[in-house]
């Protein structure tokens, strides 16, 4: 038999490590925290190890991150559960229309957007399931069909997902971040 | 489409992202034609996007994560006699060793993909658009035929170059007919091709598609694509079948062609 244990355990191990960026970046922005992010992304793994025979083939890293993004909403639901995670959907309705009628201005837009900590502020108070729509398009440049497979959604609530997670995020930036506070009250009420 | 429908921001949003189809990309560009909200709206989605893209948030996995995951891997599944029904029996299943070929399979398949010079989106969205097309009522077929020696001459005359038309119906790819077909404003020869209940259309056009050879692979809405060259020509393979085997029909593809190629030439 030409099948080798080890070596196939090598190339399973490139191929987590291909993608442990992607995997921490993802775990790290839905539990916000360096060392729990680590924690859930090595439960992953041991995870991904004990399912591998639900591996079909195809889009490895779109397997991989389904798993680790399932762990970081367990993980969450354990240790912060009072914040709801991956049941609510986005803050309530009026805060959106009011987010939604407001056509912000490029370019104080663009100017804000180049200043990384504001950036990094404004996504880490958004809704986790916006926040990880956020993730995986911008940071990660996955399609609409690979983040609903993540994300375990139709392709059309990735879009509307997409769509008030960026404008949330104009809202906070166009915001007085002096006002941050008041901004955040405003679209978590 | 105006700006008071209710998926108007979700639009926009695809829009932006380019995951529209094309019927819908032309409604939305022609109400932006004569919407300045709307515009604005795009353009500040636009400047979001890239601003989050650009400004470098992204997390590295530390060096001390990317030890526990390497040592992980290595005890757990490097350890051949596990204990006899124990919770790591996984690792002696065919399953398993099934599940880690096909993992394989798509590390290999992975390489490729960054190998091969992808097509714009522009052009994935045409191949898209050129397969919904053909499934429309009466367009799928002009010639309708399973012998690859009444498809490939239909084309004489129709276009100015001989695609390439092989058999694969031993291997469960029965060929099931042909047509003319447009992308991009030039006539393409479109072969068409059947696995169980799914239609595979073959577009072919002369020229190579670049200087890799291999096989890329792309998916749009739900659909897959996969690019291939034979004989000199691009050949790219769309339908709603998984990747793997559109990758393996294409593999096949152009192996048949190899082989009929070699048997014409020996002596």
């Amino acid at each position: 038999m030409s099948w080798q244990p080890s070596s196939s355990s090598s190339q399973l191990e490139s191929a987590v490590l291909e993608h442990a960026d992607a995997a921490y970046n993802l775990a790290r922005w839905l539990v916000r925290s360096d060392q729990d992010a680590q924690d859930v992304v090595q439960d992953a793994c041991v995870k991904a190890l004990r399912s591998l025979e639900t591996y079909r083939g195809g889009d490895f890293r779109a397997w991989f991150l389904t798993i680790v993004r399932n762990a970081s909403f367990t993980w969450l639901r354990r240790n912060r559960p009072h914040q709801g995670a991956g049941g609510d959907d986005g803050p309530d309705p009026a805060s959106l229309a009011a987010a939604d009628s407001n056509v912000y201005d490029p370019a104080a837009i663009a100017l804000r957007a180049a200043d990384a900590d504001l950036v990094r502020r404004a996504i880490d108070i958004l809704p986790e399931v916006l926040r990880e729509a956020i993730v995986l398009r911008e940071m990660e440049g996955l399609s609409y069909k690979e983040i609903g497979r993540i994300a375990g959604v139709p392709i059309g609530t990735v879009m509307s997902r997409l769509a008030r997670g960026r404008k949330q995020l104009q809202a906070l930036l166009t915001a007085d971040m002096n006002a941050e506070e008041g901004a955040r009250d405003d679209l978590r009420r | 489409m105006t700006c008071d429908d209710n998926d108007v921001n979700s639009l926009l949003t695809a829009y932006v992202d380019d995951e529209l189809d094309l019927a819908t990309v032309l409604r939305v560009e022609r109400h932006l034609a004569a919407c300045d909200a709307c515009r604005a709206r795009v353009e500040a989605e636009r400047a979001i996007s890239a601003g989050v893209t650009q400004s470098a948030v992204c997390h590295r996995a530390p060096d001390a994560l990317r030890q526990r995951l390497s040592q992980t891997i290595r005890t757990q599944a490097g350890r051949p006699t596990p204990t006899a029904g124990g919770p790591r029996s996984w690792w002696r299943s065919p399953l398993t060793i099934s599940g880690i070929a096909a993992g394989l399979a798509a590390i290999i398949g992975t390489a490729f993909v960054v190998l091969g010079p992808l097509a714009s989106r522009g052009q994935v969205n045409q191949l898209v658009d050129a397969h919904l097309r053909s499934l429309e009522a009466a367009h799928l077929l002009d010639v309708e035929s399973t012998d690859q020696h009444t498809v490939a001459p239909w084309f004489a005359g129709k276009v100015d170059f001989a695609p390439p038309v092989v058999d694969l119906a031993a291997e469960g790819f029965p060929l099931i007919g042909g047509r003319l077909d447009y992308l991009g404003g030039r006539k393409v020869a479109a072969l068409v091709y059947r696995r169980n209940k799914h239609v595979i259309n073959v577009l072919i056009w002369p020229g190579a598609a670049g200087p890799a050879a291999a096989a890329a692979a792309e998916s749009k809405q739900g659909y897959n694509l996969v690019r291939f060259e034979c004989e000199g020509m691009t050949c790219w393979a769309v339908s709603d079948l998984n990747e793997g085997e559109l990758r393996h029909f294409a593999d096949l593809f152009r192996a048949h062609r190899a082989a009929a190629a070699a048997a014409t030439t020996r002596p």
